[in-house]
C-alpha cells in the first residue's frame, strides 16, 4: 500500500495469469471506470487481446473491493505486465501501481492521479501527459513524456520519475511540467522541446535540446557530444528554475539556433562538462 | 425494384420546386413518372427531400491527400472508426481514408464528389483511391496550368494543338475538366520563385497566367468539354489579391460555353474564392474585399465560384501551389511536405489551425460568408471549404446552419471571433438567410449544372439518377433561424439516402457501404489528324524528359469499377 493515502483507498488486485505473446491493451481499467463497479462486473470489462475485445478475467484474476469514489480507488497489477499497454491510459485520479514491468503508453494523455511501476516501463510512457504523476522504480524506453507521433503538442504537465536509466528521445516536444531521470539517457533529450522542466541527474550520450525552443534541460552528468546550435553564457552557481533549486556550479547554454525562435536552456554542471565549453 | 418516397417537402432548383409536398418514384436507378402498387413506400412526410448533394471541388484522392495522412497521424488518432458490419474502419478528421470518406459524404446526402487536383503522372494513384471511395459518383480534374506542353503551344499561340493535347490527356488519364492552378507560379516555384499577378511570365517558357487562362478557356470550348475551365487563380492567400481575381475572372468574359455535353453557360469556374477575395497591402491592414467580387458576380454571367469557406479548424491544407504552401510553412512553422511532378505541376502539404481568436481567420471566415449572402443568386455560389484546406467537408452542415441563422451567425461574432470580423467586413451588418431552396441550389443543383451533369445530376425530374437525400426537418413546424443547431445534426446524418435507386441511408443509418460510384471521364475526340501530329511530339518530349515511357502513361479501363465516359465528339 501506498504511505499516507493507502489505509483509506478501496483496492482491485489483477493478478496475470500469462503475458499472451500478442499485446494486452487495458486502457478501459482505470480507477475512473472500476469506481462503483462489483468484482463480477469488473471481471467481465472488455480488455483488448490484439484486435480482439475480451474479457479481462480471460487474463487477470481480479480480486478486492471497489469503492464509489475513484479518487479513492488503487488498482495493483499484481505481477509482471511486460506484455501490457497503455496501463493507465487517460486516467485522471485514483492510484494504480504495477508490481513488476510494463509494457508501452503507461500514463499515456494521463491527467491526474499516479501510477507506480517498480520494474521497467516501455516505451512512451507518460505520452501526451496533461497532469498527475508516475514514478518508474526501473528503467524507461525511448519517447519517455513525448508527442503522439506526428504531433508536435507534447507532454503539458503533471510529473515523471524515473530512478533508473531513460531511452532516446524523452520529452520530445514537451510544453510543460517536469521530468526527472535520475540514471543517464540515450540520445537527443528534450528534442524540439518547448516549455517545461527535464532534469537528467545520470549523463546523456549526446545531441542534448536538438531543436529545442524553449523550456529547461538540467544535466548534472555528463554530456558525451554537444550540438553546436548552442551559445554559451556562462557559468551559473546555485540554479534556480520554476522554484526548482540545484545546488553547485552549472555551465549555461542557450539554443537550439539549428531552429528559428530557439530559447531554451541547458544547464549542465561544470564538474564533467568542461570538454563541451567553447 | 421501385420505390416511392411520399408526401416529402420537395427542393428541387433545376425544376422550380420550391418547398412543395410531392412523391418521388423510382424505378431501376432512375425517376420517373410513376410506379406500380408493389412500390416499396418511403415515408418522407414532416420531412426535406431533395437530390444527392454534388460536390465540385474536394480533395480525397491521390498523391497530395495521401502525403497529408502520412504525414499526419496526429490528425488520423484523434477521429477513429471501427469496423461495424460491412463498413470498413477508418481514421482522419481533416484527411479522412478513403473508405471514411466515402461514407461520410453519403451520410450527409451527397452521392458525387469530384477530387479537384490530379497531376496527370500520378492519375493512377488518384483512380486507385477513387476506385476504394465507395458509394459516390466521382471524377478527377488533371492539373494543367504549369504543363510543359500547354505553356510551349500556348506560347506559340497553337490553342489547337493545346486542345488536342488535352484531348488525348482526358483520355489518357481519365481525365474530367481542366483544373488550373496558380498558373505559371507553380512553375517558378521549381525555379524557387512565385509569378505575381496574372502579367508576370513563367521563367523559360515566358508566357504569362494570363495567357495561359485565356488559351486554355478557349481550347475547354473548342474542344467542348462538359465542364468550364476550373481556376485556382494566382495570388492565394496574399493580402490585395481580388484584383488579380477579378482580372482573371474578366479573361474569360467574351468566350463563349461551347460545351458538347450537358447544360453549363459559364465560360470559368472561379474556385475557393474566399482565399482570393482579400484587400490591403499586408496582414497589418488586410480586410474583406468579398463586396467587390459578390458584385463582380451580380453583374456577370460568365463566371460561377465554390467558396472554400474557413470552419475555424484544425485542419490541413494540400495544394498544386507549391509556393503558397512554401509561405505557409515560414508563416507557421509547421511540419511542411513539398513535392515537384517533373513536366506539369507540383503541390505542398502543411497542417493549419484556424482559431476563432486569430483577427485574420476570423475575418477569413467572414468573407466566406460575405461572398455567400453578398451574391445574389445562388445560381452561380456553390458551397465547399476547398476539403481539406479551409476545413474538413464534414463542416457542410454547420455551414448551412450559418446561412439559414443570422442569429448563429451573430452569436459566432460577438461571442466568439475576433473583432476583426466585424471591423475589417460587412458580415455583422448582414441579415440575408438562405432558404432550403437556396441550400439545396448551392449544394446540388448549380455544381450539377456547371459541372454539365444536370441531365442526371442535382435535380429530381422525370430521367435523373435516383440520387436522393431525405432530411428529418419539417419545414412547415420548425424555424431554421432559431432552431439552426437541428439543422446542422439533420444535415450531417441523413434521414435516407438513395444512390442509384438503392437505399444506402436507412433511417440515419448507413446500410449499404459496399456499392461502387461511377468514375466520370471525357472520351474526347477532337481532330484526330491533328492528334497524331501532337503525340509524335509528345512522345518525343517523353524520350527526353519524362521519368516514364510513353506507353506506361495511359491509364486502363481497371483503373475504375464503374467506367463512366462522356463522349465528346
Ligand atoms: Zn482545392
Amino acid at each position: 500500500m501506498i504511505k499516507g493515502t493507502g489505509d483509506m483507498m478501496s483496492k482491485i488486485i489483477l493478478t496475470p495469469k500469462e503475458q499472451p505473446q500478442v499485446p494486452l491493451e487495458v486502457d478501459t481499467i482505470l480507477p475512473d471506470t472500476l469506481a462503483g463497479k462489483t468484482i463480477d462486473e469488473i471481471k467481465s470489462m472488455n480488455i483488448l487481446y490484439g484486435n480482439t475485445e475480451v474479457e479481462l478475467q480471460e487474463f487477470f484474476d481480479v480480486e478486492g473491493e471497489s469503492g464509489e469514489d475513484p479518487s479513492e480507488l488503487q488498482i495493483e497489477f499484481n505481477g509482471d505486465v511486460y506484455n501490457t499497454k497503455r496501463i493507465g491510459q487517460g486516467m485522471t485520479t485514483g492510484e494504480i501501481v504495477v508490481k513488476g514491468n510494463a509494457s508501452m503508453y503507461v500514463g499515456a494523455k494521463m491527467k491526474g492521479g499516479k501510477i507506480t511501476v517498480e520494474g521497467d516501463v516501455a516505451g512512451w510512457a507518460g505520452q501526451n501527459m496533461q497532469g498527475g504523476e508516475i514514478v518508474v522504480m526501473g528503467n524507461a524506453g525511448d519517447y519517455l513524456g513525448s508527442a503522439y507521433r506526428g504531433d508536435w503538442r507534447g507532454m503539458s504537465g503533471g510529473k515523471i520519475t524515473v530512478h533508473g536509466n531513460a531511452g532516446r528521445e524523452i520529452a520530445e516536444y514537451m510544453l510543460g511540467g517536469k521530468i526527472h531521470i535520475i540514471g543517464n539517457v540515450k540520445m537527443l533529450p528534450g528534442i524540439h522541446m518547448n516549455g517545461g522542466i527535464l532534469i537528467i541527474d545520470g549523463n546523456v550520450i549526446s545531441r542534448t535540446g536538438g531543436e529545442m525552443k524553449g523550456g529547461t534541460i538540467i544535466v548534472n552528468g555528463r554530456i558525451g557530444e554537444f550540438l553546436p546550435g548552442f551559445e554559451y553564457l556562462g557559468v551559473r552557481k546555485d540554479i534556480d528554475v520554476d522554484g526548482e533549486v540545484m545546488q553547485g556550479l552549472f555551465y549555461k547554454f542557450r539554443g537550439d539556433f539549428a531552429t528559428k525562435g530557439a530559447d531554451g536552456v541547458v544547464y549542465t554542471a561544470t564538474a564533467k562538462n568542461a570538454h563541451i565549453v567553447p | 425494384m421501385e420505390y416511392i418516397i411520399k408526401n416529402g417537402m420537395v427542393y428541387d432548383p433545376l425544376n422550380n420546386i420550391d418547398g412543395e409536398k410531392m412523391d418521388i418514384c423510382i424505378r431501376d436507378g432512375k425517376i420517373v413518372e410513376s410506379v406500380g402498387e408493389s412500390a416499396e413506400v418511403v415515408d418522407a412526410s414532416g420531412k426535406i427531400v431533395m437530390a444527392g448533394g454534388v460536390e465540385p471541388h474536394t480533395h480525397i484522392a491521390g498523391p497530395k491527400v495521401n502525403v497529408g495522412r502520412m504525414m499526419r497521424p496526429e490528425d488520423s488518432e484523434k477521429d477513429v472508426e471501427a469496423k461495424s458490419g460491412d463498413r470498413r474502419s477508418g481514421s482522419g478528421f481533416s484527411v479522412p481514408s478513403t473508405f471514411m470518406t466515402g461514407y461520410r459524404y453519403t451520410e450527409m446526402g451527397y452521392t458525387t464528389a469530384m477530387e479537384a487536383a490530379m497531376p496527370p503522372l500520378i492519375a493512377r494513384h488518384v483512380h486507385e483511391e477513387l476506385v476504394d471511395t465507395p458509394i459516390l459518383d466521382k471524377g478527377a480534374y488533371p492539373l494543367l496550368g504549369n504543363n510543359w506542353f500547354v505553356m510551349e503551344y500556348l506560347k506559340n499561340g497553337e490553342v489547337e494543338e493545346c486542345a488536342a493535347y488535352i484531348a488525348w490527356l482526358m483520355r489518357a488519364t481519365k481525365g474530367y475538366a481542366i483544373k488550373v492552378v496558380n498558373p505559371c507560379g507553380t512553375e517558378a516555384w521549381g525555379w524557387g520563385g512565385n509569378v505575381h499577378g496574372i502579367n508576370d511570365p513563367a521563367p523559360k517558357f515566358g508566357i504569362t497566367g494570363a495567357e495561359m487562362i485565356k488559351g486554355l478557356v478557349e481550347a475547354n470550348e473548342m474542344i467542348g468539354l462538359p465542364h468550364s475551365v476550373h481556376l485556382h487563380c494566382n495570388d492565394l492567400g496574399h493580402p490585395g489579391n481580388y484584383e488579380t481575381t477579378l482580372a482573371s475572372f474578366d479573361i474569360a468574359k467574351n468566350i463563349k460555353a461551347s460545351p458538347k455535353y450537358g447544360e453549363r453557360d459559364i465560360s470559368l469556374y472561379g474556385t475557393h474564392v474566399q482565399f482570393h477575395s482579400y484587400g490591403g497591402t499586408s496582414w497589418r491592414d488586410f480586410e474583406s474585399e468579398a463586396p467587390a467580387i459578390a458584385d463582380y458576380l451580380n453583374k456577370n454571367d460568365h463566371i460561377a465560384i465554390d467558396v472554400g469557406q474557413i470552419t475555424l479548424d484544425e485542419t490541413t491544407t494540400m495544394t498544386a501551389d507549391g509556393p503558397m504552401e512554401f509561405d505557409l510553412y515560414t508563416l507557421t512553422g509547421f511540419k511542411w511536405a513539398n513535392c515537384d511532378v517533373e513536366l506539369e505541376t507540383g503541390s505542398g502539404v502543411v497542417p493549419f489551425i484556424y482559431s476563432s481568436k486569430n483577427p485574420v481567420h476570423s475575418t477569413q471566415w467572414a468573407i466566406g460568408m460575405e461572398l455567400f449572402l453578398l451574391t445574389k443568386d445562388p445560381g452561380k455560389i456553390m458551397m465547399t471549404t476547398d476539403h481539406p484546406n479551409a476545413g474538413p467537408f464534414t463542416r457542410y452542415p454547420r455551414i448551412i446552419a450559418w446561412l439559414m441563422s443570422s442569429k448563429y451567425r451573430n452569436d459566432l461574432i460577438e461571442n466568439e471571433l475576433h473583432a476583426w470580423a466585424q471591423k475589417r467586413s460587412s458580415i455583422a451588418t448582414i441579415d440575408r438567410e438562405y432558404s432550403l431552396y437556396d441550400i439545396a441550389q448551392v449544394t446540388r443543383a448549380t455544381a450539377a449544372r456547371v459541372l454539365g451533369l444536370s441531365e442526371t445530376k442535382g435535380h429530381l425530374g422525370v430521367g435523373a439518377d435516383a440520387d436522393v437525400a431525405i432530411y428529418s426537418f419539417n419545414p412547415e413546424t420548425q424555424d431554421a433561424s432559431s432552431d439552426y443547431m437541428t439543422i446542422e445534426a439533420v444535415f450531417r446524418m441523413a434521414d435516407h439516402v438513395f444512390k442509384d435507386g438503392e437505399i444506402v441511408v436507412k433511417n440515419g443509418e448507413l446500410v449499404k457501404p459496399r456499392i461502387d460510384g461511377r468514375t466520370y471521364w471525357v472520351n474526347c475526340h477532337f481532330n484526330e489528324e491533328l492528334e497524331k501530329n501532337v503525340i509524335s511530339d509528345v512522345k518525343k518530349k517523353f524520350k527526353q524528359y519524362y521519368t516514364v515511357n510513353f506507353e506506361n502513361y495511359e491509364i486502363g479501363d481497371g483503373y475504375m469499377r464503374r467506367s463512366a465516359p462522356i463522349e465528346i465528339k
